[in-house]
């Protein structure tokens, strides 16, 4: 791959690919592209080569809103301390059987 | 319908797909960007297996004891019966673009009609084809009104490299003495130009491109006549096998 330079850059369109049936759409990575229609061709042939994909969703990377990483505290370390969210935390008691 | 007539129909779709093939793997390293690269080598993977599958039932017909490599690698180029418009140079990214535009314009109408062909081989083989030039067709176009619609200097180069090719699309319709001698098996190519003209006319429109007048043609790539380029392209692809003959991998 070449570029010359001051070769304009296409906007980068993040993509995400559905693997079977059943299954949730999982990010795969990027392609640049001019339009969404150019972005699902470059998907398609970038990232379905083997059979992987039933389905391609591609979405303009600006329009996708990331988390502030200076924020991580904020956000996720109140959760660590309340384990009576985690399933494993209640004792099923005996009487209960098998669930 | 004589063998000979069968061998030599398979032998130049084959030789169509290959040709057209190894230039679009002309651009892998040198793409103008990595998912253009990639999209050009698949589809150039994809005409490669078309050749393949039609090189082998050739080589069966004839019987001769010839491979599928003995064909693509040993022939020389008046040997080699495609039509002269996938031998075209790559040119610029605008050029290549337009010879898959009016390439597989044709293609994507031919295979879904060989796929009815009396000759349940070759069915098989454009049922599969037609599902691929479909997509390359779909590349093509959305390429075409992106570059011709888009600034003046890619406009330019897209309507240059329609121009350039346009001489070579009235082969794409041309029946040769063998088809016309194979009648239920071979495609009947000039039904297709209707559909061709107004698929084209319908992708330059919106690419604000104008259509090059129907001048003169070029002809005789199916009886091995061909350009100035074939030949240096030969040479490259056939070279090891020239070299070093039934090198294997």
């Amino acid at each position: 791959m070449t570029e010359a330079p001051n070769t304009p850059r296409l906007p980068l369109w993040e993509v995400f690919i559905r693997p079977r049936n059943g299954l949730a759409h999982r990010h795969v990575g990027a392609v640049h592209a001019a339009d969404a229609e150019m972005a699902m061709l470059a998907a398609r042939d970038v990232y379905t080569r083997r059979g992987e994909g039933r389905s391609i969703w591609v979405v303009e990377a600006r329009h996708l809103h990331a988390s502030d990483p200076d924020d991580k505290a904020a956000l996720f370390d109140p959760a660590d301390d309340k384990v009576y969210r985690q399933p494993t935390h209640y004792h099923v008691p005996e009487e209960v059987g098998d669930m | 319908m004589s063998e000979g007539a069968l061998f030599r129909y398979v032998l130049g779709l084959a030789d169509d797909q290959l040709v057209l093939g190894h230039r679009l793997g002309e651009w892998v390293g040198k793409a103008p960007m990595l998912e253009e690269e990639l999209a050009l080598a698949n589809i150039a993977l994809d005409l490669i297996g078309q050749a393949r599958l039609l090189y082998q039932y050739a080589a069966e017909i004839e019987g001769a004891g010839r491979g599928e490599d003995d064909l693509a690698y040993r022939r020389d180029e008046r040997a080699y019966l495609n039509l002269q418009l996938v031998e075209q140079p790559n040119g610029d990214f605008g050029q290549t673009i337009a010879r898959q535009l009016l390439y597989a314009g044709m293609t994507q109408a031919f295979w879904p009609a060989l796929a009815g062909s009396a000759d349940a081989r070759l069915a098989g083989v454009a049922a599969k084809a037609a599902k691929e030039s479909a997509y390359h067709f779909r590349h093509a176009a959305l390429w075409t009104v992106r570059l011709g619609d888009g600034t003046a200097e890619s406009r330019a180069r897209m309507q240059t490299g329609v121009d350039a090719l346009w001489e070579f699309t009235g082969e794409l319709f041309a029946p040769s003495d063998d088809e016309a001698d194979l009648a239920g098996v071979a495609v009947d190519r000039a039904a297709l130009k209707v559909g061709w003209d107004a698929a084209i006319d319908r992708v330059l429109a919106e690419a604000t491109l104008a259509r090059p007048a129907d001048d003169w043609m070029a002809s005789g790539g199916r009886q091995g006549l061909h350009g100035e380029h074939l030949g240096h392209m030969l040479a490259e692809m056939q070279f090891l096998q020239r070299a070093y003959p039934g090198l294997a991998w």
